[in-house]
């Protein structure tokens, strides 16, 4: 196989990075994406590279495995795997360390798998590459490394193409592909992004099951510092090129040294914390303390939702034959339920959490609220009006508009490339606000100081803004018309932790001053935690649990609550 | 399989109406007296009014559209009216002249032009790649009856390398049998290597000439969906796993890599089919291009309208054969259509 | 198409800074960057001004014939030789740049307008709106597209005006496919959800969130089939088809010059196909070059 010597030595580190910096050649000259920095990794150890985007995490990695795209290089440095320098390696025995002493998974699972070839060919192509089976064993090989992954029925799923299987089984057969050859070593890179938070406990747990039993060493990438110490002996935190602190999981929470592990830490949200606490000490110190609204109880609820359905048609060939043909009742029913019959409320000054899993509802939910598409049946009723009759055709120019408004889940998506931010804020006050041309501009500098955007950024385009900044606007649009009801959905799934830290105070702070109601689409259990005062958990199109927060969180009623709850990662604190 | 085939052949169905339809309202509905048309431009208005009264231009519009659609199912293509044969004899005894022509001049464009692509994206900005670039910006700038000529004034007249372009065989060489029409096929067939040779000196430029005009757009398409395709995440997973450049670049990134060229084949055989006609002027080819040409300079409408027709058909039938391939490929089509 | 011709009347004090001067910045950082870009423009310059100058500045009339003077190869006294009937084929190559890029322009102008909004309405509003057009586009795509536009000045009659109606509607298809792929892919953008939130109702955000998004995808297009459009008019004046002799058109003229190569009066077709092909060639960098200019994810 390969003529190079592993030390296979206890004394020596399986993985260790010295003084490595990356360099990437881009139009505006040489950028270092990674800078001098020392990682070391024992045998059987597991270790987490926490940061956020940018801090180059998956740089280091990909020089680790020698795979930079093209533009990128090693400039300085040595990588020793096993006491030899994979840099100074020939790129065939590189190749051959590569799956199966060194394998590594990705993010996206679905993205990573040939989607043309049989998942259990691909499986083959790795075992034959690196000489583990003949060819007559090799598929009998494959079924057992599906196997070994916990996917149901291996044999059938052998033959199985990607797009076939859901995201979670794509990423079992990822895992599969990393460890059929039994490397030394496993690179997950983000390995649950995109993953629903319950099969994101499931692919851990394997990963880390798989590894333990077969004493290998694991880094994990991530820009969870919970999940990185949950899962983590050691854990790196990573920040613009360089690493900045390295420690045990156990005291990372406890004592961090560094100012940015502590900024870092402080902002990841968990249970038994107030959203003060997710900003650095002294802007928390800064900021008041939270004023409770008072939800008012009493009057009568702005929002009331009663038995909402919506329905999408099945559009198969075979109900289609079935109905023009009319033989037999079709054995499917003809409409797909995407929000079966739910009903809830909203009072004044409230903010409810809208908790669940993809496909589970919620997004159609705060769509058909919204008014931005039709409902099938039931009743939404809004400040005493049944705002579900008027079709949502018509809704963009009528006064109620006003009064419900929305933030997006993409800052990016939301904002029209070609608007600056002073336009796209002033858009609703144009159409709807009944201001004057001369006002508008004050009044959008106004809000931009509400949101904390710097009024020098008003004439940017979107695409010279950070996240952050396009959070800003996006916000400071949906409060232009001061709406009594806000959907927040997921407005912070696309950023950084320190981003959405201070996206989520800022959020607290608008609605207590200006006395909105919240409806909080989210994923996340811990960030609804933090904001909301009631929570309604969907799943399947249907309700199975809503309460206050804090009794929904502390005593589940539903088994499916229970089992969101327990996905969450708990950091050793 | 054999399902989806099926229903893809359902769905050429509304085409082929379409086709029909276009090619009908082409003559009736334009403005413009189609009976003009049809008489010629010697005709007298007596001459008219009897062309009128025996095409049934006289009816109303729905008539004469079922009389066009069981005329066409009747292989009555009309008839020419300077030559007075059947337009349908005219164009079944052309095709094949035609057919081999493009058919080469495709499958030489395809055998320079995928490898070509998959070089230059492999090994992006080295010389192949910027060879590539050139050929792929300025082939599709060649105005393909101008390439003909140049080829044509090197090969035979300065270098004297290639036979007049004076059609399918020169003077001398005997036809070969009618066994598939392609000469190449049929000489081969018969053994008469003399005739095989003749042939291919003759249809050589002419299909060198299309091959040059199609290689920018399949050149093009392979290298960049070759290049989206290696920059791809199973790509990078593949290296991940130690898999080799030959695995990897063959099984993994050019199958993959094939999905949008099988595409652009279906239009570059528009292309193909278009500038077939352009060529045979050029190389006074005998196939239903020049044919069509031809008719056209004596206002003969009847073998156009069944030319446009033909060329419409067989190009129908190309993009479902296309659509098969497609199929094959790529499961997520063959399995979920 | 910038932000400054965008429709921004109603958002007058908001309006940014100096984006013309940040495009003029950003054009010569991309001629900078790629000078094929910069010769692709250099050429487009030098078609213009023969198209609108050319008449007056050529050494000869295009259409006087000269038996003294017939089938002389290149010269100082004639630069690009002369024909059959003496005539000089340089003025004549110059003069029919005209010709060719009116028929060009006006054929992508119609074929711009209609395809575009039926493609924008299709993708924007779908249902019936989409199936029509998609049928429509469909049927046309169904034919080989030059077959069908000999097919379509054969019917309507041999002139020039029916070349631009062909050449139009043979490229419907092309444009109704990006401007409907595009618009389709934005009806759902966070941004036109969001400009509905705003109280835009549908003609607005057609008009003004949809429309200049895809203007710089639909201006590629316009350069790319200006050169196919530039081909196709040359090739059915090449078959004889719309332009007649004497006119000078560079299609016609290279096939009078045909029949001459075979007895080696090479320049008599040579150089008004030399001509159509560097016209072709400039348009086809300009697209290029003007996508790299007008996406604004790579201005910086």
């Amino acid at each position: 196989m390969t003529n190079t010597t592993l030390i296979n030595d206890a004394t020596v580190p399986l993985l260790d990075i010295r003084d490595l910096t990356v360099e990437f050649a881009t139009r505006r000259g040489t950028v270092q994406a990674v800078r001098n920095i020392n990682i070391s990794l024992a045998k059987g150890e597991t270790l987490g590279i926490v940061g956020e985007s940018g801090s180059g995490k998956s740089v280091t990695s990909y020089a680790v495995m020698r795979i930079l795209d093209r533009a990128g290089r090693i400039a300085e440095g040595s990588v020793m795997f096993s006491g030899v320098d994979l840099r100074a390696m020939p790129e065939s025995q590189m190749r051959d360390l590569r799956g199966r002493e060194m394998s590594m998974i990705f993010q996206s699972p679905r993205l990573a798998l040939n989607p043309i070839r049989k998942v259990g060919h691909q499986i083959e192509d790795v075992l034959m590459q690196h000489a583990q089976a003949g060819n007559d064993a090799v598929s009998e090989k494959a079924i057992e490394v599906l196997d070994q992954v916990r996917i149901a029925r291996p044999r059938e799923r052998y033959h199985a193409y990607p797009f076939e299987l859901s995201g979670g089984m794509c990423q079992r057969v990822v895992i599969a592909l990393a460890l059929a050859c039994r490397p030394q070593l496993l690179i997950a890179d983000e390995p649950t992004t995109g993953l629903d938070v319950t099969t994101q406990k499931a692919v851990m747990d394997l990963v880390v099951e798989l590894t333990r039993e077969r004493g290998m060493s694991t880094i994990l990438i991530t820009h969870d510092l919970g999940l990185a110490a949950a899962y983590c002996n050691k854990v790196v935190v990573m920040e613009k090129g360089n690493v900045v602190e390295t420690a045990r999981s156990e005291t990372i929470f406890r004592s961090p040294a560094h100012a940015y592990t502590r900024k870092l830490m402080r902002a990841t949200p968990r249970p038994g914390i107030s959203l003060r606490d997710l900003l650095p000490e002294d802007e928390a110190a800064r900021a008041a303390l939270i004023a409770e609204t008072p939800v008012v109880v009493g009057e009568p609820p702005l929002l009331v939702v009663d038995k909402l359905v919506k329905e999408y048609a099945r559009k198969d060939l075979a109900t289609t034959m079935s109905k023009l043909f009319g033989k037999k009742p079709a054995v499917v029913p003809d409409a797909f339920r995407a929000v079966d019959g739910i009903s809830f409320s909203i009072a004044r000054g409230e903010s409810v959490g809208l908790v669940g899993e993809s496909g589970c509802g919620k997004s159609t939910t705060s769509m058909m609220v919204m008014r931005l598409i039709d409902k099938t049946s039931g009743s939404i009723t809004f400040g005493g009006e049944d705002i579900g009759e008027i079709p949502a055709r018509n809704f963009a120019t009528l006064p109620q508009r006003k009064r419900i408004q929305m933030v997006f889940q993409d800052p990016t998506d939301s904002l029209n490339p070609r608007f600056t931010a002073a336009r796209a804020i002033a858009d609703p006050l144009l159409q709807l606000g009944g201001i004057g041309r001369g006002e508008v501009r004050s009044r959008c500098e106004e809000l931009a100081t509400q949101v904390g955007l710097p009024l020098d950024l008003l004439d940017r385009f979107p695409h010279q803004l950070s996240g952050g900044q396009k959070a800003r606007v996006g916000i400071a649009r949906a409060i232009a018309l001061k709406p009594d009801l806000i959907i927040l959905d997921e407005p912070t799934a696309a950023l950084d932790v320190s981003v959405q830290a201070v996206v989520l105070n800022l959020l607290q702070d608008l609605k207590d001053s200006l006395g909105m109601s919240y409806l909080f689409v989210s994923h996340d259990l811990n960030v609804v935690r933090l904001l909301c005062d009631r929570v309604i958990v969907m799943r399947a199109g249907q309700i199975v649990e809503q309460g206050p927060t804090q009794r929904v969180m502390d005593a589940p009623e539903a088994s499916y609550t229970r089992d969101l709850l327990s996905a969450i990662p708990h950091p050793p604190i | 399989m054999l399902a989806t085939i099926g229903k893809r052949l359902v769905t050429v169905i509304p085409t082929l109406i379409g086709v029909v339809i276009v090619t009908f309202l082409l003559t009736r509905v334009l403005p413009g007296d189609p009976a003009v048309y049809f008489a010629g431009p010697a005709a007298t208005p007596e001459s008219i009014a009897e062309v009128r009264k025996s095409l049934g231009l006289d009816r109303p519009l729905p008539e004469q559209f079922l009389r066009y659609v069981s005329d066409l199912a009747h292989g009555n293509f009309g008839n020419s009216l300077s030559t007075g044969r059947p337009v349908i004899t005219e164009i079944a005894s052309r095709l094949p002249a035609s057919a081999e022509l493009t058919l080469l001049g495709l499958v030489l464009s395809i055998i320079i032009a995928v490898p070509l692509g998959i070089l230059a994206a492999v090994k992006q900005g080295s010389w192949i790649d910027h060879t590539c670039r050139i050929v792929a910006t300025a082939g599709v700038s060649l105005p393909v009856f101008f390439t003909g000529l140049l080829l044509v004034y090197v090969f035979y007249f300065q270098l004297g390398w290639s036979p007049a372009p004076v059609g399918r065989l020169d003077a001398f060489a005997s036809t070969p049998p009618h066994i598939t029409g392609f000469y190449l096929i049929d000489s081969l067939v018969t053994g008469n290597f003399e005739s095989f040779r003749a042939a291919f000196a003759q249809l050589i430029l002419p299909a060198l000439t299309l091959c040059i005009f199609s290689l920018a757009p399949i050149t093009r398409m392979t290298r960049a969906s070759m290049l989206a395709v290696l920059a791809s995440e199973f790509v990078r997973t593949a290296r991940a796993s130690g898999l080799d450049d030959r695995t990897v670049i063959i099984t993994y990134a050019f199958r993959n890599a094939m999905l949008p060229v099988v595409t652009t084949l279906g239009m570059v055989f528009s292309f193909l089919l278009g500038a077939n006609v352009l060529v045979e002027k050029v190389f006074a080819w005998p196939g239903i291009g020049s044919y069509a040409v031809e008719a056209l300079l004596q206002s003969d409408f009847a073998p156009v309208q069944g030319f446009v027709l033909t060329m419409a058909v067989l190009y129908v039938a190309l993009n479902l054969l296309i659509d098969i391939l497609y199929g094959v490929i790529d499961p997520r089509v063959r399995l979920e259509g | 198409m910038t932000e400054t011709s965008m429709p921004m009347a109603t958002a007058a004090p908001v309006q940014p800074k100096t984006p013309s001067n940040s495009i003029f910045k950003h054009a010569r950082y991309v001629v900078a960057e790629n000078p094929v870009t910069g010769l692709a423009f250099g050429l487009f310059l030098l078609i213009v001004l023969c198209a609108v100058f050319g008449p007056y500045i050529v050494p000869y009339d295009p259409l006087a014939t000269d038996t003294t003077a017939t089938l002389q190869p290149p010269s100082l006294t004639h630069w690009f030789g002369t024909d059959q009937l003496g005539r000089d084929i340089f003025s004549r190559v110059v003069v029919a740049t005209r010709l060719d890029l009116v028929i060009a322009v006006s054929s992508v102008a119609l074929v711009f307008v209609m395809g575009g909004f039926a493609g924008i309405a299709a993708g924007f509003f779908g249902g019936w709106t989409d199936r029509v057009v998609s049928r429509l586009a469909d049927t046309i795509m169904a034919f080989p597209l030059f077959v069908l536009a000999m097919g379509i000045v054969a019917a309507l009659g041999n002139t020039v005006t029916n070349i631009v109606i062909a050449t139009a509607i043979i490229n419907f298809p092309l444009y109704v496919r990006v401007a409907r792929a595009e618009a389709n892919v934005r009806r759902e953008a966070g941004f036109v959800q969001a400009a509905r939130l705003s109280g835009n109702g549908d003609f607005r955000i057609l008009l003004l969130h949809i429309l200049p998004n895809i203007m710089p995808i639909m201006m590629v297009q316009i350069s790319l089939t200006m050169g196919y459009a530039i081909l196709n008019a040359a090739g059915l004046s090449f078959i004889g088809l719309g332009v007649k002799p004497p006119t000078p058109e560079w299609g016609i003229m290279v096939a009078e010059g045909a029949a001459n190569i075979i007895s080696g009066e090479w320049w008599i077709a040579l150089f008004p196909g030399a001509a159509l092909m560097i016209a072709v060639f400039c348009f086809n960098l300009l697209g290029d070059g003007l996508r790299d200019l007008v996406d604004p994810q790579r201005r910086t």
